[in-house]
């Protein structure tokens, strides 16, 4: 019976998604602009919502600051309306961080596991909890649940595997005719 | 017999090319001198990442003595390399240093003090007929063979033979097309039948048809030795002598001028049956498989404004200054230049070492090149599409790149160009076109990584979402089951398993509790950086995303019982 439920639970499921997302191409082409940090700031539980939301006429395309001006751009493109900068009541862009969870402080509570939206962090009941560094988006939600504090976001590191060659400085004069 | 069927006449050519000055000769009056090490309080640095790839695995702690050979860092998977000790000596530190690359961005790198004995540990020698070709790429995968024309691309993954693409011509590219180097050319002055034994390996492996070896028409001592070397094999290698015409030594170019066929945009050489290697690399091939020595030295040109120019057969780890130190001194404060005038770039230091992918230094940057005239407006005299060896279109290119309008430069097919910069070379505008190209395909690279990332944070969130989802629909169905079966109990015994759990639910917040108070006292004792100096912007931060997800319902996602 309890099988069976599963089974029909994970059906359901299944089916709910591949609705959502198959069901308006929109939503999918917006989301896919989206940075899926899925950290809430826009104001709506995730990106696919606040497509959902921006396919809708319920929201503006200017609420998302992890997407950045390029993002904002992007959508304007697709929708075909007018640019606008970031909506600073959404906040302000910040420079891409992970989460680093202080092990020695850890009290193995789960609150950051149940906050983190997409399953990057590690840990049983009672035993320290680790992140996922390539998996974490730098949502930020697993700092307030921490009931010691002891998780920080430390911002990712130029090293000579991740380095961007930067654009020429050379000024381009022109010449008086 | 079978050169002659290569006659120039029978050879093919590439779009475009440029002309520069050579500057060859200063570095080619002498022979290759081999650095030995003697001195015991020599410091070798060993950057773990040399090569196309994934970071090498450290096999070694600080502190430990090690043998000339000794492998310090193992290969990490098929796409890496391993790392070796250049001499005897004593591991004295594993940390961040400053490496060769554009970036002036240190890298994890295994410092080495030598003893001077310079030691060998044990080596042997490997038949490789007698084994099975498995065995020969994984001894080349552990002696940290790569290639040494400056790309550092592992070689045993290029030397598998794989059923989808059978290469039938192995082509050895000792073109050195660029200004200034010449350790190509005396390797094969000096040591052509230890590169012609290393061809047979490579042959042998790929079980290719043909093998050819391209040389430019300015090193005829070169062609001459490579050539009684190759009349010496068992197996047939042509040498074929081509224009001299900078880059004929890019692999695409020499492939086209040695059998004129051209790998489609996107595709690979061996998409069409070729493999194109460097002459050093062959060297190599040999010295590891034949002798039993993985790489720890190469020769390096030291040319330029350095009092004895030369080749010189360099142990990896040796600091770039102590090695022009050597080559006679450089004027003080000058900055040097790694690779040639055309494809080099500055070094940020002369303390960072000698790598495999060094093949030249030349000192004296500021005075040899001075800087440009300032770049004008672009004049669409179309020179620089003349000049390209991919025969794309670098005007447009330099104008989306510009622009930052990225799709567009992939359109014209941006990531064909090879960084050659005959285009930076003949515009009259001076304009820095490569640069703009270099920025504008790493810009594009991480866009691409950072949407990879976010096709996988979407996925890891749905497959939560449908999990949370999941669960509480079973947890729906165990109440109602609950239910049902409780409704035939008697009403005192439903009552004592309610009082049960308000009891569990009380004594697990006062375990959560006591945990907190616990790794509060610890937190104390500890002192945390991170959570000490949190600013007030960030706790207000941090107060603005707790409102916004409880707005959002995010918080009633999290529910309260870790057990469930
Ligand atoms: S603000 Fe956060 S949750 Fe909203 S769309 Fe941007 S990344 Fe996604
Ligand atoms: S919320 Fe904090 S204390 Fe609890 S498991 Fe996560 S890191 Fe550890
Ligand atoms: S060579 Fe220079 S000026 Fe001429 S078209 Fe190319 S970029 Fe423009
Ligand atoms: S640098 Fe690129 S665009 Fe310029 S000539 Fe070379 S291949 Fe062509």
């Amino acid at each position: 019976m309890i099988g069976l439920a599963v089974l029909l639970g994970m059906v359901l499921g299944y089916a709910a998604l591949k609705f959502k997302v198959d069901g308006d191409p929109l939503v999918a082409r917006i989301d896919a602009i989206l940075p899926q940090t899925q950290c809430g700031q826009c104001g709506f539980p995730g990106c696919k919502p606040y497509a959902t939301a921006i396919a809708n006429g319920e929201a503006d395309i200017n609420q998302c600051p992890p997407g950045g001006d390029a993002g904002v751009h992007a959508l304007a493109d697709l929708l075909g309306v007018e640019y606008k900068p970031l909506n600073a009541e959404n906040g302000v862009p910040k420079p891409k961080s992970v989460a680093v969870i202080d092990e020695n402080i850890c009290i193995g509570c789960t609150l950051c596991i149940q906050a983190c939206p997409v399953d990057a962090i590690l840990g049983a009941a009672k035993h320290m909890h680790t992140v996922i560094a390539s998996e974490c988006t730098g949502c930020e939600l697993c700092l307030a649940p921490c009931p010691v504090d002891c998780i920080a976001m430390l911002p990712i590191a130029e090293s000579p595997d991740n380095w961007k060659w930067k654009y020429p400085v050379f000024e381009i004069k022109v010449v008086n005719s | 017999m079978l050169a002659n069927l290569f006659k120039s006449s029978k050879l093919s050519s590439f779009n475009g090319g440029v002309h520069p000055p050579q500057h060859k000769l200063e570095s080619t009056r002498a022979p290759i001198s081999v650095l030995t090490i003697k001195n015991a309080q020599q410091v070798f640095v060993l950057p773990l990442r040399q090569h196309v790839g994934k970071v090498s695995k450290l096999l070694v702690n600080v502190g430990d003595h090690v043998l000339k050979g000794q492998l310090l860092a193992n290969a990490d998977g098929q796409m890496s390399a391993a790392v070796h000790a250049p001499t005897s000596g004593t591991i004295v530190s594993v940390q961040d240093q400053l490496i060769p690359h554009p970036s002036g961005l240190p890298d994890i790198a295994i410092t080495l003090q030598a003893d001077g004995e310079d030691r060998w540990v044990e080596h042997h020698a490997m038949d490789y007929r007698s084994v099975s070709k498995r065995e020969v790429l994984e001894r080349l995968r552990e002696g940290g063979v790569v290639g040494l024309g400056g790309a550092t691309f592992p070689s045993h993954v290029k030397l598998r033979e794989e059923a989808k693409h059978p290469v039938d011509t192995l082509i050895l590219n000792g073109a050195e097309c660029e200004p200034f180097i010449t350790c190509d050319d005396l390797l094969m002055r000096e040591r052509a039948e230890e590169i012609v034994r290393g061809i047979e390996i490579m042959q042998y492996l790929l079980n290719t048809k043909e093998c050819i070896i391209g040389i430019e028409d300015n090193k005829p001592e070169a062609a001459q030795a490579m050539r009684d070397a190759a009349s010496k094999s068992q197996i047939l290698i042509a040498v074929v002598v081509v224009p001299t015409v900078y880059p004929s030594g890019g692999a695409r170019q020499l492939i086209k001028i040695l059998t004129g066929k051209e790998a489609p945009s996107g595709k690979r050489s061996t998409d069409i049956g070729i493999q194109c290697f460097n002459v050093a690399t062959a060297y190599t091939v040999h010295r590891l498989v034949n002798h039993g020595e993985p790489v720890i030295s190469r020769i390096v040109t030291v040319t330029g404004k350095v009092a004895r120019p030369g080749n010189y057969d360099v142990p990896l780890g040796l600091a770039v200054g102590e090695l022009v130190a050597l080559a006679g001194g450089a004027v003080e404060n000058t900055e040097y230049i790694m690779g040639g005038p055309m494809m080099g770039f500055t070094l940020p230091s002369n303390h960072v070492p000698v790598v495999k992918a060094m093949n030249c230094i030349i000192v004296g940057k500021p005075e040899i090149f001075p800087e440009p005239p300032p770049a004008m407006p672009c004049i669409r005299c179309a020179r620089c599409a003349d000049a390209c060896p991919v025969s794309l279109q670098p005007q447009e290119l330099y104008w989306f790149a510009k622009s930052d309008n990225f799709e567009k430069a992939r359109d014209y097919k941006l990531f064909d160009c090879i960084e050659c910069g005959c285009c930076t070379y003949v515009c009259p505008s001076n304009i820095p076109l490569v640069q703009y190209y270099r920025y504008a395909k790493s810009e594009i690279i991480a866009l691409d990584k950072a949407k990879q990332a976010a096709d996988i944070a979407r996925e890891r969130n749905e497959f939560r979402l449908h999990r949370i989802e999941r669960e509480k629909q079973e947890r729906a169905q165990k109440h109602a089951q609950k239910a049902a079966g409780a409704k035939t109990e008697s009403a005192k015994l439903e009552a004592a398993p309610a009082d049960a759990a308000t009891k569990a639910e009380e004594a697990k917040k006062a375990a959560l509790a006591a945990a907190i108070e616990r790794a509060k006292v610890q937190k104390a004792e500890i002192a945390p950086k991170n959570t000490e100096e949190v600013s007030p912007q960030i706790q207000a931060d941090i107060a603005a995303i707790e409102a916004r997800r409880a707005e959002a319902g995010l918080a009633e996602v999290a529910p309260q019982d870790e057990n469930n």
